[in-house]
Formats: C-alpha cells, structure tokens, sequence
C-alpha cells in the first residue's frame, strides 16, 4: 500500500485552509466596483400581485436598479431536470417557474422585486419604499386536501394541483400476495418536511465582462457544471463558452446546493444589465424561506406476512409535496429514488406503489441527504418493526428471516434494481454484537427501577448509490445523463493534477481523490493536486451527490490513470527497446518483465514532455488523458444500525444511550473519513426522528423560520457513535465502491423511533418525536394502565 | 459616523463605520478578515464566534463600534503564520471537520472553553458546544478533538 | 438594520440624560436581544446608548446580608463570580446556564430583566429570591417589578443600575429547555427562608414570569421532594406554541420543581 494511499486514514490537506480561516467560500469573493443583491419576498402564501410601486424605492440614497418580472420577461423560467409520466402515460403537470414572481404569488419567499444598490443596507432600505399591492387567495397547505379543496389552484396547468399520479411495481401480483397473506400489518405515516440547513447560506456573485462578453457565476453549488447547463441553456440563453460557473469553498450543501435556483440566475443576468458585479447572500432567514426544502411524504402502508413469519408483499399509497414550483429534480425523489428502493433487505417477491405529487403554497420540495431512499426505508423498517411487535417476534430475528441471502446476488427486487452484491446478515451480527442487543432486557430492567422507559430499535436499511447509468436514467425522464468526467494531467516533473466533475463541499475528495491517484501511480499523494468546482478548468462534471463522487467520479478518475499508464507503457517500451506486451507497471516504475529494465513514472513524464528518445510516429508528446465514466449500475451500500433509547416518562425526555452503525460500503479508501460521513448523517437522521421539522400553518406561513423555532442538533443532542464497516466490494466499478455520503441519515431516523416505540410500547409515534409527543404517548400509556 | 479602533489580531486598526455596522461585518468587509463566517442571524450558530478582550462573543450579535478600544481575535490570529494552535492541530488530528464553515467559530469556542476548563468531562465538552452548530460532523469528532487538544485522548 | 446614532456615555447621569433626549432612543447593555431585533429591522432606535462605558454598572459587591449585582454585569461573570458562588450558589448556577458560553459573555443582567423575556432565566431568580430592583430613580421590589411579557414596572428614561439579592434562601434553579432556542420552556427557581417559600416559573406563563401558588403552598407544609408530590399547576395562564401545549408545561412544570428542591442547597 502507498503511504496514504488506498486504505489509509490520511489526515485531510483541505483542512489546513479551513483552520487556519484562509477558505474561500463564495460570500468571501469580492468583486470591484461590486453591487449588492437584495430580493424583496413575498410575505403572504398565495396571492394575485396587484400593481407594484417603485418609483419611490428608485430614488432612495445608493440605488442602482430596480427589477421585477416585467423586466424579465425574454428570459427563461427555472427549469426542472426531470420528466415523470404517471399513469396512463400522462406527463407530469410542469408549470413555469420564472426568476421573479410573475402576476402571481405561490409561497411565503417568493422573490418579487430585486433592488440592487451600493451596500446591502441600501438596497434594505431601498426594498422598505417598494410597495406591492397583494390580492390574497385561500392558501393550499395541506398535500392531502390539496386536490379537493377548490378555490383557486396554485398554478392553472394544475386546476387539481396534482402535478403526477404516479405508480411502479406488479399491482396484481401485490393484491394476489395479500389475499393470501396470514397477516397484515399496516401503518399510516409522515416523513416531516425538514430544512438541509448547510452552515454556509446560499450566495452568489454575478460578473460580467463586457470585453469579451463573457459572465461568469460563483456560486454555492455542488455541481457547477450542472448549474452551466441549465442556466445557460434554458434561462439566460449563454453559450457555454461564454459562461463560467465556479463553486469555490461550498460550506455544506445535503442535498439543498444541487438545484439551479433563481437568485444566481438573476445575478448573472442583472450583471450584465447594470454593467457591474452582483453579490446576493442568503440571510438564514431567507434560507428557510428559499431554499429547497426535503422529505415531506405521508405514506399510508401495508406489508402481506405469511404463516410463517415470510414477509409477501408490501404496497404504499404516498402523497409527495412539491411545494409551490418543481425544484430541479424534485419529481424523481419520490418515484423513481423512492419506489425502486421499497424492497429494502428483503426477499418479499410483490409490491405496488403510488405516489401522488401534490402542489402547495409553501416552499419548492427536492433532494436532502438520502432523497427517497430515507423515505423508502423509513416505510419499510418501520412497518416491519410495527410487524414483528404483532407477531411477538424479535425485531432483528424477523427481519434476519427475510432477508436476500447472501448466496442469492446479484438479486433482482421486484422494483426493477439489481442489487449486485451484499451480505446483510454480516452488517446485522456486527451491529448486535456492538449494540450488546442480547444484553438489553437487563438494561431495560436497570432502567424501569428508576422509573424510566428504555426502547431498543433496529434499522436494516439499503439504499442506492452512484447514480448512475446514462442509458437507465434517461429512460426513466432524466433530461441529462449521470456520467463524470475527469482530466488526469501528468506534468512534465511527475506530478499530477486531477482535474474532477466532483464537487466536495465537506466530503475531503482533495484528500481521498488524491490517495486514489497514489495508489494506481505509485507516487505520494502529496505530488498530487484535485482540482474542481470550476467550469473553465474541468472538463465536465455532473457533480455531487448521490453519494456518487467516488463510485462515478473515482472511477472516471481511475479511467483516465489507466489511459496514463497504458501510454507510458508504450513510452516505456520504446525507451527500454521492449514489446509493449512485456511492460509492466507497479509501484511508480515500468519494468520489463523478468528483467531488471526499469523507467520510474517520472522519468516516462518527463520523456512525454521532452520527447527526445521517443515514439513519436505512434505516440503524440505529452501526458493528459481524460476520461468519462458511465456506472453500469448503481451501487447498494446496506447495513444494520441498533438505536437504544431511555426516556423520562414524566417530561418525555429522550435520551439515546447508544447508538451503533454496521455499514457495507464496498472497498473503503479512507476509514476516517468514511467515520466522519456516517457521524454526521446519523445526526440529521436523528435530527429528523427528534429534533426537526418545517410547520406551515393554514396561511402558509414558516411557523419555524429560525434556528429559535427550527430545531437544529447540538453537540449535547446527541450521543457518541459506535461505527463499523464490513465489506463485500461493488462488482462493477473499479474501486468496488459503495458510497458512504447518505447512509447515516437513511438508517438512523427509523432506528430511533423504533427504539421510542419500542421503549413506550406503542405502534408509532409522529415525528420529530419531542418530549412533548413522547410524553403525551407515555401518559396514555399510563392512564390505560391505570384503568 | 463613529471613528473606532482596535487591536485585531496583536495589530491597531481604525476605521469610520456606520454605527449600524456589526463587528463580523467590519471584520469581514473592512479588514477582509473572511475566516469569521455568518450561519445564521438569530444569533444561534456560533458560526461568528471570535474573542473580544479574550472571552468568546458572537460577532454578529456586536457592534463593531461596541468593540471600539477592545482587543479582538480572530481564527486568522490564532497561531503565528503557517502553525496551527493546538486546538486546530486536534482538529485536524480528529478529523473534527468537514465542510469547514463553521470551524472557525468552533475553534474560537473551543480555545476559549479550555481556557476556562482545561480538562473537560465529555457532557462539559458538549454543552460547552451548545453555542455552535455543526451540520457535518455530527460532533463525535469534535468533541474526540477537544479531549484530544486538552491531552485526554493520546489520537483520534 | 436601521441607520442610528450611538453614544457611549461615560457616567449615569450622561445616560440618563441622553435616553431623556428622544423617546426614540434606547439603552444597549449586552445586545444579545436588542442587536438581532434590529437586525431584523424590528427596532428603530434614533440613538443607541451603549452602557458599557459606565464603571459603576459594573461588577459583583456584598452588601451587608445581600448581594448586589451591577446592571452590566455579564451572565459569565456573575456565574464564575466567588461572593455569589459562596453566597447565593443557586444565582451562579442560573447565570452559567443562560443561553450558551458566548452569550454569557455579552448577555447582562440589567438587560435580561429589563428585557423581561417570558423565557429569559434571570426573572426567576429575581422573583423567588424576593430581590429588589435598584433603577435611578427608586427601589423596585420584585413582587411589582414584572408586569407581564415583556413588560415591566420601568418607566421611560429609568434604568436598572443594580439588583440586590438577599442571602440566605435555601435556593435552586432547574431549567428544561426549548431545544431549539435553548430558552427555558419551563424554568422553576424554588427559595425557601425563615419567611416562607418562594417559588417562580420561567418560560411557561402567557403573562410572564410568576409565582406559582400550588406550588409554594405544597412547599411551605414542607421544604421536600415528597411534599410537591401531587400538586397540580394548573395550565391555564399558561402558554402554548409549537413547542409545547400549555396542558403539558403544566404537567412538567411540578416535575421541574422537585428536581429544584432536590437540587437545592
């Protein structure tokens, strides 16, 4: 193994800019002679905008332009990245979503006005003297009366504000399996709407050069390349070649950074309007009311058991919130990310889902930290523990007996994925053994003479990653194909930039990337460099998420590295005066096989640089290749995790005590970092079991708009983790990767509330299970037994 | 407009500044001192935490023209040059984080809180945390690079 | 925020005199509620006049069988302070459990209680210790110092210059928290004396802080644990929002209590 190569637990080379407060992060660029962004929002839900008045606001001290949609009218709308046709071959219902609000109002955030002035004050001010006549409609909040409740819908393309309906999977076979079934369990359930709330608000900075026409967007992206297309292509009309996108230092994303949102549309274009450099940063207020929101599902289930404990079938009915437009890829997250997913660990051979998108008067819906697969597993896992409680089964015992076998991959579920390889019973052991799970009625007891309720929940989970076949996804409505893209140029003195469609906005891509490149090259990671999050310097990029970056990036990576070697083998072989068929390559050197001939890696370089000695009629100088990866499926990471919990029945307190995670993600390049990944996600999945949630009251209003009212985890929210890893390598990427960027935040939220439930005694409780719902399910509890 | 000076960073610096001017704000705008982030404005994240006279204060919750005649410093004044104060070391050494924003207001929290309690229980450590939001690390880490800064823990 | 003026007088008397200026103008004392309320351009002062720059305001004295703490005196330093330590230790506790470490170190008592937060902590500790408002013009006793949420016995151009706590109560505070703002959802300071029980509750009533009868009547049969068992704080008055109905801060707010008098000492 290189030193800090494959498997190390090398210390992060991003860090060091981070600590030390020298980052680079979006809000951190200057520009000068640079102006200042400020969008006036709507502050009512749903309303028709009557006249707007700036004459005023136009003359107020430090002004320099004032837009409303009228001014925008030759340019796009925001534009959606995927198409989802429902039943009956009906295409999803896909309103204009424009930069400003046009004619109406659909959500409390809904910019309207752009003031842009000398500071940002200024422009505050300035936006104070805008007056905006708002016809106020009836409201439409609720997902579930959203079709029924008349009155005007949120968009005329949508009169039942349904924007698909939507359904996947063998329906006949699914009520077959269930007419036969011993028992059925069913479960009724919300997945909460929740707020990604990445540290670093959102912010872009428009620039435009008049000399050369050329504009360029930074912006806090995880995918600039993306962000180049969509914007370019379908809002603002810029030819690639004239538009550069740079997503420098991006202070988290979970999701919430992928999409193309209006504010960076409108500062690329209102730069070059006012002829000088626009910066916009998000307020956090602004960011709750901005930025694509996550989950917001209710699910109602049911799962078909036989006599025998056999799980048959499972079939759910979900009703998905869009909020008020389509987010750039908000229709796939509860289709196709979450249908295909609801097989979980399982051998049930049946099921049927649908799935109704609604749209409502709140705040666009899209990806966070898992999209789909949490929603998925958070039906399966609780439903199957709801299962095992009827049954009087032991909730590991009944999941471990239906599980896919390990002898049965690469296995297809009857929701069209192949899982290509596994081992759950593995992760499961391992998370019993670390969870002490035989040890916990004695701890239940220790806890119960104190007076107080300890649960225990387990949580087998799978989800999919590497998204993930071009061919696949475009079948399935993706307007775009899911490839990455890499450039590995090696430089005439031996060392290497990678040059990656990656984006790493907390992930240490520099770091794991680079031990990557060590290990293939044979050469220190420290003569490598990772260059990303800029359009003029990459290739091309879809970008990071999905967990994606080391399946789909990684392997475009190691693509181009093998097209290095092979052409310094050829290099090698006219140096060494060998067939080429006798080169090899290992450890950093070309060797002729079974001879000591010997060329080191830098000496090929620097020979492809200076081609003095060299096969030029067949070899052309240098030594860059590039490479495109296309992932010919995606990737399953699975494991078990084991939630124990103890709670005050008299406040409803709940602590949890421990908290283990057994993940399979494939080969591992950097354990710490993988650690790290798992730690942060089993925190916004506990954060969403106990802590979090979007409320909107009836007039559309954010109820928790804050970090006052929005319940963000603290250090002394949660406990520290146990994690460990086992490992059956990806079959079909190079590095047998996995993804490990989502997994915490899919397995950890039902894990929780089966633990709560567990601990009460009951067969569900809502989320985010505060003390108050905890104790309000301790005191029935209570008074049922008293009577 | 009130003319203010201070010592930022060990150096004297003085500015005109509108009174309504939060100090993060003449830390990042005027000094172009960008290390100190904003995360939030309900004065919840700790994203913006530097010392005013030495004690850790939220920047974005001061005026800059409150800290007139104050000593301030900032993550960028930590440690001299190219070194890492020892509490950046361990987080560097615990892998305590990741994305980086919130870093250099936890770094400020956690020197100051060592200061104040040089051996920290693991429940001292995270309420002493309670001021400073973290989105990625899940604050296992952190919390292994205090103890590993206050020499508890030999590595991460 | 709103353009304003900003004075930092050096002596009471300047700022007594520059608040009378306007009524637009306001006092600053630690900022930790006035600054983000004017970042959200909910407060427009004409004149900010920042207390810091008075000494007198300042600091932690004993005065005779009492404790007197400067109106700008920080949440920290009445937490890490030795005399109220050793004096009143249930004080301390209270102050280092406000907010978090580094709004202690802005945070000040005068603005705490002149702020009257129905959440804030220090009103607690005012009330059950049966404290006295000392302003510029006269001494408030705490029984009509508080007036309702946000709102207090003060009268335009008055300020807080210190507040005396008499020594000797067997006291304690206990908090359980909104865990979003980490404000108290019900907070009880329990103080018992020669003169009976006080005890007052934080964080749960519609009208503020306020002593809670069945509470200091269990209590005065008996300064225990045992005593509070069974009584019931009624829930109306109470208040409810997202984080909790009224009907369960009454049911948390007995619970909170026995682990005051658990707690105190």
């Amino acid at each position: 193994m290189a030193q800090d190569g494959i498997g190390a637990s090398t210390k992060r080379r991003e860090d060091y800019r981070f600590l030390k407060g020298i980052g680079k992060y979006t809000d951190d660029i200057n520009q000068p002679n640079q102006t200042y962004c400020y969008f006036l929002r709507s502050p009512v839900a749903h309303a028709k905008i009557g006249k707007v008045d700036l004459s005023v606001a136009k003359s107020a001290p430090g002004v320099v332009a004032i837009f409303t949609a009228a001014d925008l009218e030759a340019v796009g709308g925001v534009p959606c990245g995927w198409l989802i046709t429902g039943k009956n071959a009906q295409p999803m219902k896909e309103p204009k979503h424009p930069i400003l609000a046009a004619g109406k109002v659909r959500h409390v955030g809904d910019p309207v006005v752009a003031v842009i002035a000398e500071s940002l004050n200024a422009a505050k001010n300035a936006a104070d003297l805008v007056s905006i006549d708002y016809q106020e409609l009836p409201a439409i909040i609720d997902m579930r009366t959203a079709q029924t409740k008349g009155g005007e819908p949120v968009h005329t393309e949508a009169t039942d504000n349904m924007c698909f309906d939507w359904e996947f999977g063998d329906k006949a076979a699914t009520d077959a399996a269930f007419a036969k079934a011993a028992h059925v369990t069913k479960i009724d359930l919300v997945n909460q709407r929740l707020v990604a709330n990445a540290m670093e608000p959102r912010a872009a900075v428009g620039v435009y050069e008049i000399g050369t026409d050329e504009h360029t967007l930074f912006t806090t992206s995880q995918n600039p390349h993306v962000i180049r297309l969509l914007m370019g292509a379908f809002v603002l009309s810029i030819p690639e070649h004239k538009l550069r996108v740079v997503a420098p230092d991006v202070g988290g994303g979970f999701g919430s950074k992928i999409f193309h949102y209006a504010e960076e549309a409108f500062v690329t274009w209102a730069a070059k309007k006012v002829g000088r450099p626009i910066k916009w940063t998000a307020e956090r207020s602004e960011s709750f009311v901005s930025d694509a929101h996550g989950r917001d599902h209710v699910t109602h289930a049911e799962l078909a058991i036989d006599a025998n404990g056999k799980m048959l079938a499972l079939r759910c009915d979900t009703f998905a919130n869009m909020g008020a437009y389509l987010s750039t890829f908000a229709p796939v997250v509860p289709t196709w990310l979450h249908g295909t997913l609801l097989a979980g660990q399982y051998a049930y051979p049946a099921i049927y889902v649908n799935v109704k998108a609604m749209f409502t008067n709140t705040v666009p819906v899209d990806a966070y930290r898992g999209a789909g697969r949490p929603e998925a597993t958070y039906i399966i896992e609780r439903i199957v523990s709801k299962a095992a409680r009827e049954l009087k089964l032991d909730q590991a015992e009944f999941r471990r007996m239906n599980f896919i076998r390990k002898d049965q991959f690469p296995y297809q579920t009857p929701v069209a994925l192949v899982y290509d390889v596994g081992d759950y019973e593995a992760s499961m052991q391992a998370a019993l053994k670390l969870g002490d799970y035989a040890g916990f009625p004695a701890r239940k007891a220790a806890s119960a003479a104190k007076g107080m309720m300890r649960g225990i929940g387990v949580c087998s989970y799978i989800e999919a990653c590497g998204i993930a076949p071009s061919s696949l996804v475009g079948a399935l409505g993706a307007r775009a194909g899911l490839y990455e893209a890499a450039t590995v140029r090696v430089n005439p003195t031996g060392s290497v930039s990678v040059m990656t469609g990656s984006h790493s906005h907390g992930q240490g891509h520099e770091t794991t990337f680079a031990q990557v490149v060590a290990s293939k090259l044979g050469i220190p990671a420290e003569n490598v460099n990772i260059i990303h999050g800029d359009t003029d310097k990459i290739p091309f990029g879809m970008g990071t998420y999905g967990s994606r970056s080391l399946a789909v990036g990684g392997s475009a990576i190691v693509g181009a590295l093998n097209k290095i070697i092979d052409k310094g083998k050829k290099i090698a072989a006219h140096l060494l005066e060998a067939s080429e068929g006798d080169i090899e390559f290992k450890d950093g050197a070309y060797t002729v096989k079974g001879t000591d001939k010997k060329k080191t890696f830098g000496e090929i370089a620097l020979t492809a640089y200076v081609p003095h000695k060299y096969p030029i009629d067949t070899v052309e100088p240098g030594l860059e290749e590039t490479s495109f990866y296309d992932p010919k499926n995606f990737t399953y990471p699975a494991g078990t995790y084991i939630c124990e919990v103890e709670i005050d029945p008299r406040t409803g307190t709940t602590v949890i005590t421990s908290f283990v995670a057994a993940d399979d993600f494939g080969n591992i390049i950097n354990p710490m970092i993988v650690e790290g990944q798992v730690h942060g996600g089993l925190v916004q999945g506990i954060g969403q079991a106990m802590l979090e949630g979007a409320i909107y009251n009836d007039k559309g209003q954010l109820v928790t708009g804050s970090y006052m009212d929005y319940c963000m985890p603290r250090a002394d929210d949660v406990p520290s983790f146990k994690v460990v890893t086992t490992v059956t390598p990806c079959t079909h990427n190079p590095l047998g990767v996995k993804g490990c960027g989502e997994a915490g935040a899919i397995g950890s939220t039902p894990a929780v509330i089966n633990a709560i439930c567990d601990a009460l005694d009951i067969d569900n409780i809502e989320m985010p299970a505060t003390p108050e719902r905890v104790w309000r399910a301790a005191h029935a509890k209570t008074m049922k037994a008293a009577e | 407009m009130p003319k203010i000076a201070m010592t930022v960073n060990g150096k004297q610096v003085s500015a005109d500044v509108p009174a309504n001017t939060l100090l993060v704000e003449f830390l990042r705008k005027d000094l172009m001192l960008t290390g100190t982030h904003v995360g939030c404005d309900t004065s919840q994240c700790g994203a913006c935490v530097v010392h005013v006279n030495g004690h850790a204060i939220k920047s974005c919750t001061t005026l800059a023209v409150q800290a007139n005649g104050a000593s301030v410093m900032t993550i960028e004044g930590l440690a001299p040059g190219a070194d890492l104060h020892t509490v950046q070391a361990a987080f560097k050494e615990a892998h305590a984080l990741q994305c980086g924003y919130c870093t250099p207001g936890m770094v400020m929290a956690v020197v100051d809180m060592l200061k104040n309690n040089p051996k920290p229980t693991e429940t001292q450590i995270r309420h002493g945390l309670s001021g400073n939001i973290c989105r990625c690390t899940g604050y296992h880490n952190i919390v292994k690079a205090v103890q590993i800064a206050s020499g508890q823990a030999v590595t991460a | 925020m709103y353009a304003f003026d900003y004075v930092r007088p050096a002596s009471l008397a300047d700022a007594v005199k520059a608040l009378g200026a306007s009524e637009e103008n306001r006092p600053l004392a630690g900022g930790q509620t006035l600054i983000p309320t004017m970042k959200q351009r909910l407060a427009m002062p004409a004149t900010l006049i920042d207390l810091a720059g008075i000494a007198e305001l300042k600091g932690v004295r004993r005065d005779g069988n009492a404790i007197v703490i400067g109106a700008m005196t920080t949440h920290a330093d009445v937490a890490g302070n030795a005399d109220v330590k050793a004096a009143i230790p249930a004080l301390a506790a209270l102050a280092g459990g406000i907010g978090d470490p580094h709004v202690r170190n802005s945070g000040t008592i005068g603005g705490s209680v002149a702020n009257n937060d129905p959440a804030a902590d220090y009103p607690a500790a005012v009330l059950a210790l049966n404290a006295t408002i000392i302003t510029t013009t006269r001494e408030i006793p705490a029984d009509s110092y508080f007036t309702g949420m946000f709102k207090t016995a003060l009268q335009p151009g008055e300020l807080i210059k210190a507040i005396r706590f008499p020594i000797g109560a067997k006291a304690a505070y206990s908090k359980f928290e909104q865990r979003a703002s980490r404000y108290a959802l019900v907070g009880v300071f329990v103080a018992h004396t020669g003169a009976g029980v006080r005890v007052a509750v934080t964080g749960s009533g519609a009208g503020g802080v306020f002593r809670s009868a069945p509470l200091e009547a269990a209590l005065a049969k008996g300064f225990s644990v045992d005593a509070l068992k069974g009584a019931v704080v009624p829930s109306t008055g109470l208040l409810s929002d997202i984080h909790g109905s009224a009907e369960y801060r009454a049911s948390v707010i007995p619970v909170i209590a026995e682990r005051a008098v658990a707690a105190a000492r």
